[in-house]
Formats: structure tokens, C-alpha cells, sequence
């Protein structure tokens, strides 16, 4: 019938991908992107998640069980947690500093914040392994009191805290910029302190921002790579983290082995991020926002 | 040659945006289609243009099916409401826009683009301001760049969603008396979308009222205020009061007064609700035929007032008198009401 | 002297407010300056000439030609890909959209050196596809085509989350202008879409070029370190260091956070532009 067009009048709507659109270009742009992402992503992460079971289930068990293999992933994963804790506190001041008050070079910082984004993580790697070496200028100045800092858990911290410091601060500063001064002069006028309202205003308003820069930087430290091995010294046990546990492993052509830690850092990572990212819904609905 | 739409239908997920919506709009015929919000109007407008694809259902124009037609093959202008003019660009460029996109012969020259530009920023009263960008221009002089934009392909049909939606209340004004000129240079057919029953009553020939995405009621505004179809048309166009009334010999019964009923009622008995605009009351002191009141408020407000009553029967009434007439009314007072006209549906 | 004012309610008191800055400087100080300071302190230790000479070795240039290579190809693949995927994100709506989008940030929580264990998975001689490339006597891990890959899945989300959300925000208004005015596709795109988000799409070429000439772990996993060939800029600043070459390696890396430090500045020139650009855009 002339005029008419897909369904007759009435008829149940159908199914469809994607809603008809005036624009055009949309199946070749989604084509190539499903292409693209499924070359450069997709069947890669596929081989990691079923490459391990070559050596069955046993053999992934003893490669991930393994006393090394649980060090090296206690210590990323553990030390990915207390750099993005402290970033968490630190980047919340930095993101206060930046955002309320003004000082001179205020601009450079803010700019200087994203370092850790841009500066390549081998450049970082040595620059702080010459800093915290027994004979840098801070590693000097601990090793006076003999605390040491590489070649320990300490120094794969520090390196975590540098690569996981932006993702706080840039959590936060837009929620805190955000946060309408009247409704903290709102607070004010109904007779609030300044801390009560700092507990009760401006907290539960940043305490999710917060939580999302630490899931980020969180997730950043633990697969981190570059900046840790030259201030961590690698050894076994101690200082070895589960990325160059991968490399190990694959030296010794041990393929299956790798990819078997890999998927447990990857399996890992997902459960805490998940966890992470439900404690934050709960956060935003409990505010109310 | 006609716009023909027939049958349209469209759904959002469950939400039935179009249900069934059939229009006719003559050669050079201005129309507004009115309704609140969510009653499918600017769905209604984007289909024509081909921003959204019913369901089902035909758009007929010149004897073309325009649903056959590609957005950019329609030359149907459309003024956004917010405008959608191009950011990065000059007044001038955006008009220019629609003109160095034609193709092959089509394609007119740089100078030909030029000159048309001045012509329609001159139309649009912008003369002068062709190398501003948008954000440098007015809500007012944004709203004529994006009227300019859509003139410069010659439409064959002109669409505007709520053209005057953004813009303060003298601005409007002045736009919409000017928008009444401009069509009636280009005799272009024009379908407007408002939720504004002035508007659309002052400016269009032909009014279509749509309610949850269909058609309550099509015609001159004439014929909408005063013929209206449906109790839903008469409220949307004005205050209404509602009354209890029994219908004896083509006469409502109100109070024990006989009003008469106007065109658009279809009862001729039994009981029903009478619907009377608040100001079409005549109103007598103490008691007389029409329903017993007592007086409350009496709120002058300009040329009219308002008086607060309250019913015999504990309802409370609120209705509009001339300001002189309320002049000589006191708070407290016992009234008689009479509607001198009323409709049931 | 003027009597005190009482303080305003929601101002702290000077003395919070000094302590905060200063913590919060003394951070950024110690956490971030003092490193960079460090990379050209230890460049310069032995004086100009060796810093210079430091990038006179074939085995320096052929890192830096090599990143540049890689960069050159991965780059340009990720900014189409970026710019194709935002654009069906943003300007149409299908199912499993937010899925897609978060498979593109996907690769921003994946170790690197998985990001390199997965290619070596697939192409080396152990892997899937190896066999296949080998008998063809392509390579692809240890040479120049499995650093390109494991580049470009590292950088593989930054174009892409810069352009995402400014161009959801833009919405598909102008773009329907566009085609009830008679554009295509095409024109579209690169006269209404593009001019939109310049900007953005500069700094997400800007910040990807900055990943992709530092990735290290990925490119580590796949390079096989081959002196000469396969070493990229960061990969032979691991080699000097770890020969006890510390001048030299902080030579080429002070090259490295010179780039780094470029494309801070560029950042932040390009959002003061894009702030006035943004609030002249909420206007219209």
C-alpha cells in the first residue's frame, strides 16, 4: 500500500536494535567500532580467560596458590590499598586547597595534579628509585633513622601513591566546586556549626566522590607496573609484585601460569571494583541525591 | 497542494506518543497544534520532519509519501526549540548552512549564497549582525537566526516547536505579531507547536488540540472556543466551572433557573454537569433565581474581579465580574447567581 | 584598626585555612614535583655534554624513532576509533549502549603487562594465531607489530572518554538541524559534530600521544628488549638504568617528561578556552 510504512496499523511494535534515527552513519560507525573492539580487546581478554585451563583446573589452582604467586598478589593488591587510602585523605585536601581557597600558584598545581597521568611510569619508576635509594636525598634522610623505603613494601607503596595521586583529587574537586555555598550558608543560618555542618553537609556530599577516586586510583595501583619494579628491588616474597610475577612466569615460557595469575588479578579486581561500586550506590541513595 | 497525515502512530517503549492522529493542513495554511506536555505535539511535528519514524500511519504532501523521504531530501524547515543553531558558526553561516549543502547543480554560487544570506538576515530584521555568533546574540534575535536558517532552503512546509517557549513575555509579543507577517509574505503552510492557548488562538488559522497523542479537537478558533468538542477542549481553553444540572426541554436547570445550552452540547435530558466560564454569571443581590451564595472575598484584579462565594450547599465558587459591578458588592452579602449560558456534555 | 568582623559562617578561620594549603602543597611537592625534579637533576649530574651526548648513541635514536613508529600508528587508530565510537554512542540510541561504553573503559583497569600477556597469549609461537603468522614468516611478539598492538590497547579508551561525555551533553540537536538544512552524513560529522568538540579531541590525541610514547609494562611483555630494535623509549631507559648508565637513562627519560610536562601546559591553556567555550555553549 502506498504510503504505508513497516507494521499495519495496531500491530504489536517490533523488537529492534537500535530506534530509527534521522542521522545516518550508524551501522558502519557501530561496525567498526565492534570490529576494532573485538581485535584490540575483546578476543585478546578472551584468551587470558581460557588459556589457563590448558594445565586444567589443578594446575591453575597450584599456579595461583602458590606461596609466591599469593605474596606477590597480597602485596599489589595490598599496597594498591593503603596508596589509594592515603590518596584518599591527601587528595580530598588538595582538592579543598584547589577548590576554596586562593593562593599563589594555584593554576600550576591544579595543572601539575595531572603529572601522574602524562609522565611515563618507567620515567617515574627510576626518578623515585633515585629519591628513595639509600643514597637519594629522602632514602638518606629515613635511612637516618633506619627506616628503609626501597627495595621494601614501602617503596612499592610510594610508587603506588604517585601513579594513584590524580584520581582523588579529580574525583572530588568537581563535587566540592558543585556544593552550593548556600547550602552550607543554608546550614549556617539554622544554627550549625561549622563542623556540624562539615559532618553533615558537606561529608555525605563528597564522601561518594571520594569513594570513586579511590575505586579509580584503587584499580590503577594494583595492575601498575613501571614505577614500581625499580624502587621495589623484586624480591621474592617481600617486594615482588603479581605484574612482574606475570613476566616471570613468562620467561620461563610458562604461559599458562601467567595467564592463570593474570585472571586471578583480573578476577580479583572486578569482585573488589564491584564491591566498591555497590558501597558507592548505596552512598548516593542513602544522600538522597 | 495539501499536507495530508494519516493514521499516525508512534510509541516511545510502552508510552503511545502519537495514537491514531489524522491532519489536513490546506496550502499556506497556518496551524498550531496545541496541548500540555507529554500530548505528543512536537513528536507529532519531528515525524513530518523526519527526526522520528512512526509506527505506522502516512504523511502525504504534493502527493509525495514523505515517509519514503530522507530527512535531507524533505525541504521541510524546522526551528528547533531551543534553536539548535551551530555554535562555532556566525548568524551568517548558520543561514548560509542549509544552502552550500545542496548538491551538483542544485548548488548555488558563493555569490548567490551571499546575497541570499543578506536577503533573509534583512527579512529577519538582523542586518548588520550576520558576523555575531550565537552566543553573542539575544534569546529574541537566536530564535530569528534559526526562523532565518530554516527559510534559506525554501521549505516547502515550515515547522516551528514552541518558537516563543524561551523568551520573555514583551519579546513574545513582538515575535509573534511579527511571525504572522512573515507568513503572510512567504505563504508558506506553517504548523507551530505551543502548550500556549493564547498563542495559538491569536495566531493560527486552524487550532488542533491534542491530548495523551490524539486529536481532541481541529478547527478555527473561532469554532474551538465556541463550539467545543469535548469538555477536555473547553477547560484547556479557559477557567471552567463545574455545576451540578438537570436538563429539561433542551434547558439546563441550574439552581432553578433555566440557562440556556450552547452549541457542542449533545444532551437533551436527565442530569449532568453544566460548564460554565467563571465570568458568564450575572449576578443579583439577595434572594432571586440562579443558586444562593454567600459572599466572600471580593478581589479586584484590573478590569474584572473575582468573588469568592460559598454555595448553600457548603461549595465554594469562584466566578469573574466586571470591576464596577463588584464595586457595589460587600463581603458577606447574600447573592443570587445565574449562568447565562452553560454547556453539558 | 578596625574592630573584628564576626567570620563569615561558611569561611574557615585563616589559620585552617593556611594549614590546609600547606599540607596540601607539601603533598603535592613531595609526591609529585620532587620525582620530576629528580629526572633532571640526575640528567644534568655529569654536565650538559653528556646529557647531549646521551642521545648520540644509534641505540638512543632508533628508541626514539621506534616510539615514534608506534605512537605514529596507534594513535591515529584510536582517534578514529574514538571519534566513530562517540558518535554512535552519543547520537543514537540501540541496545546495550552503556555496555559498550563501559567495554571501552575497559582497558583502563587491566594491568599493562596483561595488556602485553594477552597478545603474547594470542601470537606468539605458543599462542592461537601464532602458528598461523609464523609459517607466513610474519612476526608479531618480539617486533614492531605486537608493540603496536599493546600500545594501542593500553591508550585504546583515552580519545573516545574525552569526547563521550562533552558530545552527550551537546546532544543531537544540531545534528538534526543539520539534516532537515540537507546535510548528509558526512557533513555533518565534520561540519557541525567535529568543529563541537575540537577541543576535546585535541586534548584526547594529546593525552593517548602521551600514553602511548610512555607505555612501558605492555610493551615490556611483548618487545623481547632486543637492543637497537625492539627497545621503545621507555624500554631503553630500563636497559641504561639497569646497566648502571644513569645519566644517560634520565637524559632520555627528562626527554620523556618534557613531553609529559608539554601536555600538562597544553591542558590546561586548552581548558581555560574550553570553560568559556562550555559556559558560551550552556548559553545557546
Amino acid at each position: 500500500m502506498a504510503g504505508a510504512v513497516a507494521s499495519p496499523a495496531g500491530a504489536a511494535k517490533r523488537w529492534r536494535f537500535r530506534e530509527p534515527s534521522a542521522l545516518g552513519g550508524f551501522w558502519p560507525s557501530f561496525g567498526f567500532v565492534a570490529v576494532y573492539m573485538s581485535l584490540i580487546v575483546l578476543i585478546p581478554l578472551a584468551a587470558l580467560v581460557l588459556r589457563p585451563w590448558e594445565i586444567g583446573i589443578d594446575g591453575v589452582w597450584r599456579a595461583v596458590s602458590s606461596e609466591r604467586t599469593v605474596a606477590a598478589l597480597r602485596l599489589s593488591f595490598g599496597a594498591a590499598a593503603v596508596a589509594a587510602a592515603v590518596n584518599a585523605v591527601f587528595g580530598t585536601i588538595v582538592a579543598w586547597a584547589l577548590v576554596r581557597y586562593e593562593f599563589p600558584g594555584k593554576r600550576v598545581v591544579d595543572a601539575f595534579v595531572d603529572l601522574p597521568f602524562a609522565l611515563p611510569t618507567a620515567v617515574a619508576g627510576i626518578a623515585l628509585a633515585s629519591i628513595y635509594a639509600p643514597n637519594g636525598i629522602l632514602g638518606a634522610a629515613f635511612g637516618a633513622h633506619d627506616i628503609r623505603i626501597a627495595y621494601t613494601p614501602i617503596g612499592v607503596m610510594i610508587a603506588l601513591v604517585f601513579i594513584g595521586f590524580p584520581f582523588v583529587v579529580r574525583a572530588v574537586q568537581p563535587v566540592l566546586a558543585d556544593l552550593e555555598r548556600e547550602v552550607e550558608e543554608a546550614a549556617a543560618t539554622l544554627g550549625a556549626s561549622r563542623w556540624r555542618t562539615i559532618a553533615q553537609v558537606i561529608w555525605p556530599s563528597i564522601a561518594p566522590a571520594m569513594l570513586t577516586g579511590f575505586s579509580l586510583a584503587f584499580a590503577r595501583a594494583v595492575g601498575e607496573y613501571g614505577s614500581v619494579i625499580f624502587i621495589a628491588g623484586n624480591l621474592p616474597m617481600v617486594s615482588e609484585i603479581a605484574p612482574l610475577l606475570i613476566i616471570i612466569r613468562l620467561e620461563e615460557f610458562d604461559y599458562a601460569g601467567a595467564a592463570a595469575i593474570g585472571l586471578a588479578m583480573l578476577v580479583i579486581s572486578f569482585a573488589l571494583l564491584f564491591a566498591l561500586n555497590a558501597l558507592h550506590a548505596f552512598m548516593i541513595r542513602r544522600g538522597g541525591a | 497542494m495539501p499536507l495530508e497525515i494519516d493514521h499516525l502512530r508512534k510509541t516511545f517503549g510502552k508510552f503511545p506518543a502519537l495514537n491514531s492522529v489524522s491532519l489536513r493542513a490546506e496550502d499556506s495554511e497556518f496551524i498550531a497544534l496545541l496541548g500540555p506536555s507529554g500530548s505528543g505535539k512536537t513528536t507529532l511535528l519531528r515525524c513530518i520532519a523526519g527526526l522520528e519514524l512512526p509506527d505506522s500511519g502516512s504523511i502525504r504532501f504534493q502527493g509525495e509519501n514523505l515517509l519514503a523521504q530522507k530527512v535531507r531530501d524533505r525541504r521541510i524547515g524546522l526551528v528547533f526549540q531551543h534553536y539548535a543553531l551551530f555554535r562555532h558558526m556566525t548568524a551568517a553561516q548558520n543561514v548560509a548552512f542549509g544552502l552550500k549543502a545542496k548538491r551538483g547543480k542544485e548548488k548555488p554560487s558563493a555569490a548567490v549564497i551571499k546575497a541570499r544570506v543578506e536577503e533573509l538576515l534583512a527579512l529577519v530584521q538582523l542586518e548588520g549582525l550576520g558576523g555575531r555568533y550565537p552566543s553573542q546574540l539575544s534569546g529574541g534575535q537566536r530564535q530569528r537566526v534559526a526562523l532565518a536558517r530554516a527559510l534559506a532552503i525554501e521549505p516547502r512546509i515550515l515547522l516551528l516547536d514552541e518558537p516563543f517557549g524561551a523568551l520573555d513575555a514583551k519579546v513574545r509579543r513582538e515575535l509573534r505579531r511579527w511571525l504572522r507577517q512573515i507568513h503572510e509574505r512567504t505563504g508558506l503552510t506553517t504548523i507551530f507547536v505551543t502548550h500556549d492557548q493564547e498563542e495559538a488562538l491569536e495566531l493560527a488559522d486552524r487550532v488542533a488540540l491534542l491530548k495523551d497523542g490524539a486529536l481532541e479537537q481541529v478547527g478555527t478558533p473561532e469554532e474551538l472556543y465556541h463550539q467545543p468538542a469535548t469538555p477536555f477542549v473547553f477547560e484547556f481553553l479557559g477557567d471552567v466551572v463545574k455545576l451540578p444540572c438537570e436538563i429539561v426541554d433542551g434547558a439546563a436547570l441550574i439552581g432553578g433557573a433555566r440557562v440556556t445550552l450552547l452549541g457542542g452540547s449533545r444532551r437533551t435530558a436527565g442530569a449532568g454537569v453544566a460548564h460554565v466560564r467563571p465570568d458568564a454569571f450575572d449576578v443579583a443581590r439577595g434572594e432571586s433565581e440562579g443558586l444562593k451564595a454567600t459572599l466572600g472575598d471580593v478581589v479586584s484584579a484590573g478590569a474584572s474581579a473575582r468573588l469568592d462565594c460559598r454555595l448553600d450547599n457548603g461549595d465554594a465558587l469562584e466566578i469573574r465580574v466586571p470591576h464596577d459591578l463588584a464595586q457595589t458588592l460587600k463581603p458577606g452579602e447574600r447573592v443570587s447567581l445565574r449562568p447565562r449560558e452553560a454547556r453539558v456534555w | 584598626m578596625t574592630a573584628r568582623s564576626p567570620a563569615a559562617p561558611t569561611r574557615d578561620p585563616a589559620w585552617l585555612k593556611w594549614t590546609l594549603i600547606t599540607v596540601a602543597l607539601a603533598y603535592v611537592v613531595v609526591v609529585l614535583a620532587l620525582p620530576l625534579l629528580a629526572v633532571f637533576v640526575e640528567a644534568l649530574r655529569k654536565g650538559e655534554a653528556a646529557f647531549f651526548a646521551s642521545f648520540n648513541e644509534p641505540a638512543a635514536l632508533s628508541a626514539i624513532q621506534l616510539t615514534l613508529l608506534v605512537t605514529a600508528i596507534s594513535v591515529p587508530l584510536n582517534t578514529v576509533f574514538g571519534l566513530t565510537a562517540a558518535w554512535a554512542i552519543t547520537k543514537f540510541e540501540f541496545v546495550g549502549k552503556s555496555f559498550l561504553t563501559t567495554l571501552i573503559d575497559l582497558p583502563l583497569s587491566v594491568s599493562p603487562v596483561i595488556a602485553g600477556l594477552v597478545y603474547v597469549l594470542l601470537y606468539s609461537v605458543h599462542g592461537w594465531f601464532g602458528p598461523f603468522f609464523a609459517e607466513r614468516g610474519i612476526e608479531i611478539i618480539f617486533a614492531v607489530p605486537g608493540i603496536v598492538l599493546a600500545t594501542t590497547l593500553v591508550t585504546f579508551p583515552y580519545v573516545a572518554r574525552e569526547l563521550i561525555p562533552l558530545m552527550q551533553q551537546q546532544g543531537t540537536d544540531e545534528e538534526a538541524a543539520a539534516a532537515t538544512l540537507g546535510a548528509g552524513p558526512w557533513r555533518t560529522f565534520f561540519l557541525v559534530t567535529l568543529p563541537n568538540v575540537k577541543w576535546a579531541l585535541t586534548f584526547g590525541v594529546l593525552l593517548c600521544t602521551a600514553r602511548a610514547m610512555g607505555e612501558f609494562g605492555a610493551v615490556s611483555v611483548v618487545s623481547g628488549h632486543i637492543r637497537g630494535q625492539t627497545s621503545t623509549m621507555p624500554l631503553h631507559v630500563e636497559i641504561l638504568y639497569n646497566e648502571y648508565n644513569f645519566v644517560a637513562a634520565f637524559a632520555i627519560a627528562s626527554l620523556l617528561a618534557l613531553f609529559a610536562l608539554v601536555t600538562l601546559a597544553v591542558r590546561a591553556v586548552l581548558e581555560s578556552r574550553f570553560e568559556a567555550e562550555l559556559a558560551a555553549a550552556d548559553r545557546t
